[in-house]
């Protein structure tokens, strides 16, 4: 039987707070397989950060095992580079230094000062932000920082790329404009992706799978959707598609009949 | 009534101006001249920035004339100080033996020894910031004893580190070093453990090292504290050189105005302060500058 790429095995977590604890996340187990796209959808406060956070190596898991390849990830590194929310980019460097710190630091050893350079100009051109390559993060837009921030995730040619809530504070329109862009990379690259959304539509139109997370405290994973449509898909194309609506409506069904938020109500 | 005997009038007389109407655009470009036009507001601004504090000098100065231009008043009024220290004001940079040089040359000497503690302070007011800031035990083990050590007035080092560098030149440095160090410390511990988690994450994600991180991460995060701490710092090392200097002896400006009170110069004294008052504004103000061409950027996010 052919191991699997990525595997979450019977993961939990909990946090440690003076004598309490809480269980946020409950025996989670996945299997991600090499070049899919994985959602992760769940209400606010249900573990999603917290699940990438450990696929990451930026937390620990409490109990269980994330395991790379057979490789088991304790520490955070370039091969499971994350998108974060926020961005994240360091504001007193251009947005070309920016990517530049990851490529010098990737492919040190491995690539020369001009391979790197070019890289880093390749990995700009990929989400079209090479013509803001001098200007500082914030002397740019939303939309582009979060560009940038792919961009360096990108160029660490990463196992699995972490995307957490990438487009969660972009208006509607940039939203839409990024999530093309990530679907035309992944078509192109073939990267294995984990995304952390709380957008429906945004899931099912960007991932091969949908894993739902029951609310927490110690969540669990509620379902996995399966979203068989064909690529490449198009925005326009799959609304009235019934597959699509099919799906949406699970996805939908799972999250507001059966794990209705009960402090939103 | 009125109104509809207003109308008619109104009406011939609105073609009137037609014909004006060439004469004005013939005389249209007389105001593009460029310099004058940058000149104007530039005029503008110099006035709104220099009058008032001008203005504001001159009062002072002659309330102070007033209150001691009278006989028997005990201190100097600027016109004596002006007939009387006459060479130190106008001649900052003359030299005429040992002990007879110009206020700027006394200058000189005290900032260069400033500029030796100062920098001996910063480099490790940033470093021990920067251990107090990211490791938790260093911050609970050192920053009582430095809460204590910072409220040490200055002069009370140097009689220790006279005693200890048996030397007045090196213990009016240490002086200085130990009294504009501590702010740097802290700011900067503070500046460091105000380093956004995103950042830390950043850096966790990228593995660097300990050094790397310290170079690409720490220090320009931290950067706009650093430099906060540097600025009270300048100002505190200034403060020290001249009490410093007045116990120490040598070339200094502090221990010029031991020397003139010494010898009942009092207008020296009083040339000599706004000397020290200048030299401060200026250590503050590029201080200030550095931290500004430095921090570019690092405050928006």
């Amino acid at each position: 039987m052919q191991r699997p790429y990525l595997k979450i095995d019977h993961v939990s977590r909990s946090f440690q707070r003076g004598s309490t604890s809480t269980e946020v996340l409950k025996d989670v187990t996945l299997t991600i397989d090499k070049g899919e796209y994985v959602s992760i959808i769940g209400h606010s406060g249900c573990g999603k950060s917290t699940l990438l956070n450990m696929i990451a190596g930026l937390l620990p898991v409490s109990t269980g095992a994330i395991l790379l390849e057979d490789r088991e990830v304790n520490a955070p590194g370039p091969d499971r580079a994350v998108v974060f929310q926020n961005h994240s980019l360091l504001p007193w460097l251009t947005v070309y230094d920016n990517v530049k710190l990851a490529v010098d630091k990737v492919f040190s050893g491995a690539r020369s000062k001009a391979e790197r350079h070019d890289w880093t100009m390749h990995n700009l051109d990929l989400v079209q932000m090479s013509h803001a390559r001098d200007r500082r993060p914030s002397e740019i837009s939303g939309g582009m920082k979060q560009r940038v921030g792919i961009a360096r995730a990108l160029c660490m040619e990463p196992k699995v790329l972490l995307l957490d809530e990438p487009f969660g504070a972009l208006d509607a329109l940039t939203r839409a404009h990024l999530q093309d862009s990530v679907m035309q990379i992944h078509a192109s690259l073939g990267n294995t992706v984990i995304m952390i959304t709380h957008d429906v539509d945004e899931a099912v139109l960007l991932s091969d799978r949908i894993v739902m997370l029951s609310n927490g405290p110690s969540a669990v994973v509620g379902e996995v959707l399966d979203v068989d449509l064909a690529r490449p898909r198009k925005r326009l194309d799959l609304v009235a598609n019934p597959q699509y609506i099919r799906a949406r409506e699970s996805v939908l069904r799972f999250l507001y009949e059966r794990h209705r938020f009960v402090e939103a109500a | 009534m009125s109104l509809t005997v207003l109308k008619p009038d109104l009406q011939p007389s609105a073609p009137a101006p037609a014909p004006k109407a060439p004469a004005v655009v013939v005389k249209l470009p007389t105001p593009p001249s460029p310099f004058m036009a940058r000149l104007a507001p530039m005029l503008r601004s110099l006035a709104t920035n220099v009058v008032p504090p001008l203005v504001m000098t001159l009062a002072l100065l002659l309330v102070w004339q007033i209150l001691c231009g009278k006989p028997g008043a005990t201190l100097p009024s600027p016109l004596t100080v002006w007939t009387e220290a006459n060479d130190l004001i106008t001649q900052p940079f003359f030299n005429m033996g040992s002990q007879d040089i110009g206020l700027g040359w006394r200058v000189m000497v005290s900032l260069q020894r400033v500029m030796i503690g100062f920098g001996l302070a910063a480099v490790v007011g940033v470093l021990m910031g920067c251990l107090i800031g990211q490791s938790v035990w260093a911050m609970r083990g050192l920053d009582p004893i430095f809460q204590v050590l910072r409220t040490v007035p200055p002069l009370a080092w140097l009689p220790i580190s006279l005693a200890a560098f048996r030397d007045s030149s090196p213990s009016a440095i240490f002086v200085i070093f130990i009294t504009s160090i501590w702010p740097i410390i802290i700011n900067t511990a503070v500046g460091i453990r105000n380093i956004p988690q995103d950042y830390r994450n950043v850096a966790a994600v990228l593995r660097l090292n300990a050094f790397e991180f310290f170079i690409r991460i720490m220090i320009p995060s931290a950067a706009p504290y650093i430099f906060t701490g540097l600025r009270i710092g300048i100002g505190l090392a200034w403060l020290a050189i001249v009490a410093a200097e007045m116990l120490t002896g040598g070339v200094g400006i502090g221990f010029f105005i031991w020397d003139a009170w010494n010898s009942s110069r009092l207008p020296d004294i009083v040339v000599a302060l706004l000397y020290i008052g200048l030299v401060g504004f200026i250590l503050d103000r590029i201080v200030g500058a550095l931290g500004n061409l430095a921090t570019r950027g690092t405050a928006a996010s």
